[in-house]
């Protein structure tokens, strides 16, 4: 077991280091902020020596997913990065990735879809690809997006998964953040990440197979339930490389993660970085008293109904704070949790929160106000409005 | 927990001091964060670059509004930017000019001056039109703020400053050793 080394790293540099440690072997990109650092980065490690990989130079987001699945196709170790307007570019290439089981995993740098044109932190881009087919982990902090892309390569090329998967870093709040990591040794991330060689067959001319072909009535639905399956299969085998990884790395990652949840009242659940706030406020409310917990949401894709039940389901009330919408019903984690809490006997009061969009700052205080709201819905028994904004500037709203 | 913030105008180098500073902090075992104003920056407009240092695990993720110090790169913002906005009370500011202390009056904060433009100059950093100061501030600051060694900031310089290593390290060092007020 080699040691960890201590650096102070941007969330950009930290999913490229991550990237690197997996010894990719193509990364074709094309560069958009906030994630730009990310192919900078790699095209330095491989301009110095510190990577064997083909970086492809493309003209779009398009290109660069398409070229992404060219070289999962033949069996390459291959990821990217991309956000925002360069992810929407992408879209229909994504379903195509997932459609062909290829493990590509793309590192994101959340952030604000346009109109109006925004570059900061947000996760309308992901939320917009949420039924491609990709996995999605989303990190609270730069040592969860080094440690996350490891992960990501490793759960995305199981036999038992093989489907794409995207990591989330917070546009400017991590991507652009420095933060002290702890980088895992390359011996012992060989180890627990081997080299990837496709179980199923590959592109090779030498043994010439079709790839991406024409799936009629009579085989597309079959086909898509079986790429459905793997999807629902793959919790199980997460949480296996999760504990896995810790064993050897020391860090413990969960699909959703509880924080002073044992005894809570209620619940406020959070992705990405603003988790680290709401564990701030969660602790200044329980030195007041308030029965409040926490529970961080890592895994978006495949949603962790299962955990969110154990977790949540026997509070009295839930928060769900969303960075998203979706304009007509609410946030996208929310409906997720409806969802979760489908045809069971007993299920938390539900409130939804719509937080931080377009990197408006979420502060300690908005948590407070998000969990005096639900108390004050669950004193009464009553959800007034189900979906509320918080730190809305009432001036520009005149 | 520690807040800073640095003010200098794009091109002078307020990142990478704040960048620095976190790798210095971190050095010694304690936890970090620094960043840029988050969104573009343009060479010469007045930017912002932040740090946070706490021996606890820091939680929290928004940008600083409060800094318990603040550190002013070049002279011609404190007309331009509020540079004390949120300084908490009793928090401290290091200015680089010339002058002593005692020249300036920014309420209860606690005034330090260090020359750093005439150390950068000296030690062949930049020129005295523009010079980048960045490095010596840091000195300052480690012997005002008193929680970051000096060794440290040597070391970090190391690994953020891409050229002349040795004379920013010197700059650090004398500033340290210049700064008024302490």
């Amino acid at each position: 077991m080699g040691e960890q080394k201590g650096l102070t790293i941007q969330g950009n540099m930290a999913t490229a280091l991550g990237a690197k440690l997996s010894r990719p072997d193509v990364i074709p990109a094309y560069p958009i902020t906030p994630s730009t650092l990310f192919p900078e980065k790699i095209s330095e490690y491989i301009a110095d020596g510190e990577l064997d990989a083909s970086m492809i130079r493309v003209e779009s987001e398009h290109s660069a997913m398409s070229a992404c699945i060219g070289a999962s196709a033949v069996g390459a170790r291959t990821c990217t990065a991309s956000a925002s307007q360069g992810i929407a570019l992408m879209h229909e290439m994504l379903f195509i990735a997932a459609g062909m089981r290829l493990p590509i995993v793309m590192a994101v740098g959340n952030r604000a879809m346009s109109a109006p044109i925004n570059i900061w932190a947000d996760h309308q881009d992901t939320m917009a690809s949420r039924d491609s087919g990709w996995m999605q982990f989303y990190a609270e902090k730069n040592q969860e997006g080094l440690d996350l892309m490891i992960l990501a390569f490793r759960i995305a090329e199981d036999e038992r998964v093989l489907l794409p998967a995207m990591v989330g870093i917070d546009g400017f709040v991590l991507t652009h953040t420095v933060e002290g990591v702890q980088a895992p040794a390359q011996e012992d991330v060989d180890e627990f990440l081997p080299p990837y060689d496709p179980p199923h067959g590959k592109l090779d001319p030498e043994e010439p197979m079709t790839f991406g072909s024409l799936g009629t009535p009579e085989y597309y639905q079959e086909l898509k339930y079986d790429q459905t399956k793997a999807m629902d299969n793959t919790p199980e085998i997460i949480d296996e490389i999760f504990d896995e990884f810790e064993e050897k790395f020391g860090r413990n990652y969960n699909r959703i993660t509880p924080y002073r949840c044992e005894d809570a009242d209620i619940i406020l659940l959070t992705m990405g970085s603003m988790t680290g706030t709401a564990r701030a406020a969660v602790d200044e409310m329980r030195e007041e008293g308030e029965k409040v917990g926490l529970a961080k949401l890592t895994v978006f894709r495949p949603f962790p109904s299962d955990l969110l039940k154990e977790i949540a389901g026997d509070v009295h009330g839930l928060a769900v704070v969303d960075r998203n919408i979706s304009p007509g019903f609410g946030g996208a984690v929310f409906a997720e949790c409806a969802g979760a809490f489908i045809n069971e006997k007993k299920s938390p009061l539900m409130k939804n929160f719509i937080v931080g969009l377009g990197g408006r700052e979420i502060f300690k205080k908005n948590f407070r106000e998000m969990y005096e709201k639900t108390k004050k819905a669950v004193e009464t028994g009553k959800v007034e409005k189900p979906v509320e904004w918080i730190n809305m500037d009432e001036d520009v709203m005149r | 927990m520690y807040e800073v913030r640095f003010h200098g105008r794009g091109g002078q180098g307020a990142v990478t001091a704040a960048h620095t500073l976190s790798e210095a902090a971190f050095r010694e075992d304690k936890d970090v964060q620094s960043f840029p104003m988050f969104g573009v920056e343009r060479r010469g407009a007045p930017v912002a670059a932040f740090a946070r240092i706490d021996e606890k695990e820091i939680d929290i993720k928004t940008q600083i509004y409060e800094p318990d110090i603040v550190i002013v790169l070049d002279m011609s913002l404190i007309d331009v930017v509020d540079v004390t906005d949120g300084l908490k009370e009793g928090g401290k500011i290091i200015l680089n000019t010339a002058k002593d202390p005692s020249e300036f009056d920014f309420g209860d904060a606690t005034v330090y001056t260090v020359n750093a433009t005439k150390i950068a100059v000296d030690n062949g950093l930049g020129t005295e039109t523009n010079p980048i100061v960045n490095t010596a501030v840091l000195g300052a600051y480690s012997r005002v703020a008193g929680n970051v060694k000096i060794e440290n900031i040597k070391k970090a310089i190391e690994n953020n400053v891409p050229v002349k290593h040795e004379e920013n390290k010197k700059a650090a060092e004398q500033a340290y050793e210049n700064v008024i007020g302490v």
